[in-house]
């Protein structure tokens, strides 16, 4: 019994080969991996007739760099440092994944200073993510203003992030063990000071974009996935949340101190792109409100347990444990035989679940709305290929 | 009260052929070189323009380098544009290719010749300019048309159909609105409907007709010129660039300048039809207010118009998401069509039966 | 439900499933002709309800042992409904990886799959489409192995 392999060309010839005397003719396009709005090097083949999309067929591996492979060869630590380049929006949630993996497994204990900087910076980061999506979100849309207005607001965080650790994007703070270095004196008035320019820019961001009416057409029921299809496929984070279903990791299985803070999760009704934009915008409020019960209290000791040099080795056997990025739920399986280095190490990345619902969520919909939908997805092209 | 004696440069070439072949062949001329000149001028004034106006909106400042707050800097834009290679893509349709740019820039100058500047700028003055000017603009379908045709390229025709579908939908609305004023002011002609304004602009002298004819002809041209929220023949983040995907250097530089005199012509268009052209604001019976008012001159009148029209076109431009190909046939069909309709009814019972309030001719 | 509890529902679903040692969660070993029932039956009895298929991967064990060793493919499983997970576990040999797809039961699994085929060499029976995920269609070898060459290769100095 022979298993068959196809090839790209066969899956894109098999279907041309439909059409009833009646039909308009099928074509097939290119969104090539250099294109405005595919959010990176993704290649989506479609099938249009003539304006409407029949068939998504994403092309991947086009910043394929093999970090699975790569992580065979590298101890733990180091494998932090390639962990940042996935989902390079949302470093700091990598970093901590394989850092919480680690941990657990070699059975680390943390103090409160160390938990608590973790959460803060986690949502720091969240924040930021969810303002470079809503402006690449409004441009993608036809909108050219939101996207300077998100970086301006972005930029804020940047400079913070880059006086505590040293880097604008991939700073590979969070380490197994602790952090990489003490937060800076400014760290605490800063990101305060953040919080009292931000809550007003996000009513702007309202204005501008959620209460235009052009928008409002364009999302409204457009794409809509609902709750069982959305688990079907794989969907975690606000796509999921959209969706309908109520599954944020904070909530359920709580790490760092988010058991200790107070705030809610956005769930919406229909899983259309309109719930999927509003979850977030919804998300950077409940950060804020997160980062603000946590900023005035960090508790005092040390920000790194182990000695920075130590080797880390986890016992023998295989775990999996996962965290919610901003994207998603990003899940770590270590196989590990005792040594230093990973026997295999396996990142369940969020992106490259939530992509596959673009096949289901974009059919028979024109091709605006699957730049839309693609846009709403939120998805970062290197967490897909790793 | 000022009687306004308007004088074309066709007039004046037509006296000037009677005494001399040479007269009028220097006038022509003269009127070759300065519309060229106009229109690269023009085209380097408004590209400026809108990269500072889109800069402002963004909270960023735009060019400032090139020359004193970036000035030049479309001059260098320029120079760039005509010294890139040209290409045409492989397989594409040559002549087809080279054409369409040349289509689309031909229905843009002739809208221009027809533009009443002032009372002594004008090139020419055809009495059926309403209709001419209607008739004329069609030439840009056809280079869009054609640019995406020949380009070889899906994603460019799909482009091209798309502007196709938009631009002759919404000529249906903006003659439409047309008509009103040409109801009202009981003339074709350009400088007779604007010399018809000396009482008033029909923005508000045509009692609310006038308004929304303002409205739904705005926002037809809009469409027609494909800018945002109407450029999906264009739309940047879904079609790269659209039609005009495949060209480059001199050609792309004609495209551009297409669309930005475009957008120049749909504004000078609605200041001329509703905004009084070049006549001062005057208010009828108010004569001292009136004559304080023609102490601007004519040509600053209709400048300042069509500035400020140009400026909210970028403000539409940098605010508004775009609407769907679907959305925006439907805001045609179901939406502007019928008002435009009801709208012409009511105007013709108005200038009909004499129901204003203050008169209106 | 807790693990033990799971692990006692599994073995009444398939008697053949074993615990699986050296796991953080709740994790079982299946053989691979009783494969794919089992794993109908863990999506569709309301009490085990499985309905999200985290993660697929497969682990090569040929540097472990002599033999032309054994991949393992892993399935990590949660239950929306109950918050229970489960690993379930599936080791076929490696000079002939053949497998059931669960892309029927899972709709994401379709491309899980197609990752790991491009990486192991896995071959799905019944898969609807599959083909390399990553690479291009005609890359000789599958990365991930352990014993994979090639020229672009940087080998590090013992």
């Amino acid at each position: 019994m022979s298993v068959h392999v196809s090839t790209l060309e066969e899956r894109i010839r098999l279907q041309r080969t439909d059409g009833s005397p009646l039909a308009t003719q099928e074509y097939f396009v290119n969104m090539g991996p250099q294109h405005p709005s595919t959010h990176g090097v993704l290649r989506l083949v479609l099938r249009l007739d003539g304006e409407t999309v029949r068939e998504v067929i994403p092309v991947l591996g086009y910043i394929h760099r093999g970090i699975e492979k790569m992580g065979e060869r590298l101890g733990y630590r180091q494998f932090v440092h390639l962990s940042d380049r996935l989902d390079y929006l949302s470093a700091l949630s990598n970093n901590w994944a394989i850092s919480m993996a680690v941990e657990k497994a070699a059975k680390i204990e943390l103090n409160d200073r160390i938990q608590v900087i973790r959460t803060i910076v986690a949502e720091l980061q969240r924040i930021q993510s969810h303002q470079l999506w809503w402006g690449v979100f409004g441009m993608d849309l036809g909108a050219f203003t939101p996207f300077l207005y998100g970086f301006r607001d972005r930029e804020i965080i940047t400079d913070i992030f880059e006086e505590t650790m040293g880097s604008r994007l991939t700073m590979n703070y969070i380490q197994p063990g602790g952090l990489m270095f003490d937060i800076h004196p400014n760290f605490v008035k800063r990101t305060k000071d953040f919080l009292t320019y931000f809550k007003p820019k996000l009513v702007e961001y309202e204005t501008l974009l959620s209460e235009n009416v052009i928008m409002q057409e364009r999302l409204r029921g457009v794409g809509k996935v609902d709750a069982e299809a959305a688990v079907s496929l794989g969907c975690t984070g606000p796509v999921l949340r959209a969706s309908g279903v109520a599954h944020d990791l904070r909530k359920l299985e709580p790490y760092g101190v988010y058991d200790k803070v107070q705030f809610d999760v956005a769930i919406g009704r229909t899983g259309d792109c309109w719930d999927r934009y509003w979850v977030r915008l919804e998300e950077m409020r409940q950060s804020m409100a997160i980062i603000e019960q946590l900023i005035d209290n960090i508790p005092e000791g040390k920000h790194m347990v182990m000695k920075p040099a130590a080797k880390i080795k986890l016992p023998e056997g295989s775990t999996y444990t996962h965290l919610e990025t901003a994207r998603g739920i990003l899940g770590v399986y270590i196989v590990s035989d005792g040594s230093e280095e990973p026997y295999r190490i396996h990142l369940r990345t969020p992106n490259f679940n939530n992509l596959w619902m673009i096949t289901e969520a974009a059919k028979n919909w024109r091709l605006g709305d699957l730049v839309a939908v693609l846009s709403s997805l939120d998805i970062v092209v290197p967490d897909i290929d790793r | 009260m000022n009687t306004w004696e308007v004088t074309t440069l066709a007039e004046r070439s037509a006296e000037a052929l009677s005494s001399s072949f040479w007269g009028a062949a220097g006038y022509l001329g003269l009127a070759m070189l300065g519309m060229a000149g106009f229109v690269a001028v023009l085209g380097m004034v408004l590209i400026y323009a809108e990269r500072k106006v889109a800069g402002h909106f963004q909270c960023r400042l735009g060019p400032m380098r090139v020359g004193w707050h970036g000035t030049l800097q479309t001059v260098a834009d320029t120079v760039k544009l005509l010294l890139k290679e040209d290409i045409v893509p492989y397989q594409a349709d040559k002549m087809l290719h080279i054409l369409a740019p040349l289509l689309m820039f031909i229905g843009t100058i002739l809208v221009l010749l027809v533009l009443p500047f002032s009372p002594i700028v004008q090139v020419a003055d055809v009495n059926i300019g309403v209709v001419y000017i209607t008739a004329v603009s069609g030439f840009s379908v056809l280079g869009i048309l054609l640019g995406g045709w020949s380009s070889n390229n899906k994603w460019s025709l799909i482009g091209a159909m798309r502007a196709g579908a938009q631009i002759i939908s919404y000529e249906v609305s903006a003659t439409l609105a047309l008509l009103v004023v040409v109801l009202f002011s009981g003339s074709l002609q350009l400088s007779e409907i604007v010399r018809s304004q000396a009482e008033g602009w029909w923005i508000w002298r045509a009692h609310g007709v006038g308004i929304v004819a303002f409205l739904i002809f705005f926002i037809a041209s809009t469409a027609e010129i494909n800018r945002t929220p109407f450029d999906m023949p264009e739309g940047e983040s879904e079609l790269t660039a659209g039609f005009h995907t495949e060209y480059s250097g001199l050609r792309f530089a004609f495209f551009f300048l297409a669309e930005f005199i475009n957008m120049f012509l749909v504004a000078a268009l609605t200041s001329t039809l509703f905004l009084g052209g070049w006549m001062p604001f005057h208010i009828g019976g108010f004569e001292n207010f009136n004559a304080l008012m023609d102490l601007i001159p004519a040509g600053l009148w209709f400048t300042g118009k069509t500035a400020f029209l140009v400026f909210v076109l970028m403000w539409f431009r940098w605010s508004f998401p775009r609407l769907r190909v679907d959305q925006l046939m439907r805001l045609e069909w179901k939406i502007l069509l019928p008002i435009g309709l009801v709208n012409l009814f009511v105007a013709a019972v108005v200038v009909l039966y004499g129901l204003y309030f203050f008169p209106v001719r | 439900m807790d693990t033990l509890r799971l692990l006692g529902a599994i073995t009444a679903l398939e008697p053949r499933a074993k615990q699986k040692e050296n796991t953080d969660r709740a994790a079982v070993e299946v053989p691979v002709d009783a494969f794919y029932s089992l794993m109908g039956r863990l999506k569709s009895d309301p009490q085990l309800a499985f309905d999200m298929l985290y993660t697929h991967t497969a682990v090569d064990w040929s540097a472990k042992g002599e033999g032309p060793g054994e991949f393992e493919l892993v399935y990590q499983l949660y239950s929306m409904t109950h918050g229970h997970y489960l690993l379930v576990s599936a080791r076929i040999p490696r000079d002939n990886p053949v497998a059931p797809t669960v892309s029927p039961i899972w709709k994401i699994a379709e491309w899980q799959e197609r990752e790991v085929y491009d990486m192991f060499g896995v071959l799905y029976e019944n898969h609807r489409d599959l083909r390399r995920l990553f690479l291009e269609d005609g890359w000789n070898g599958f990365p991930l192995r352990k014993d994979y060459k090639d020229e672009f290769m940087l080998e590090r100095p013992e």
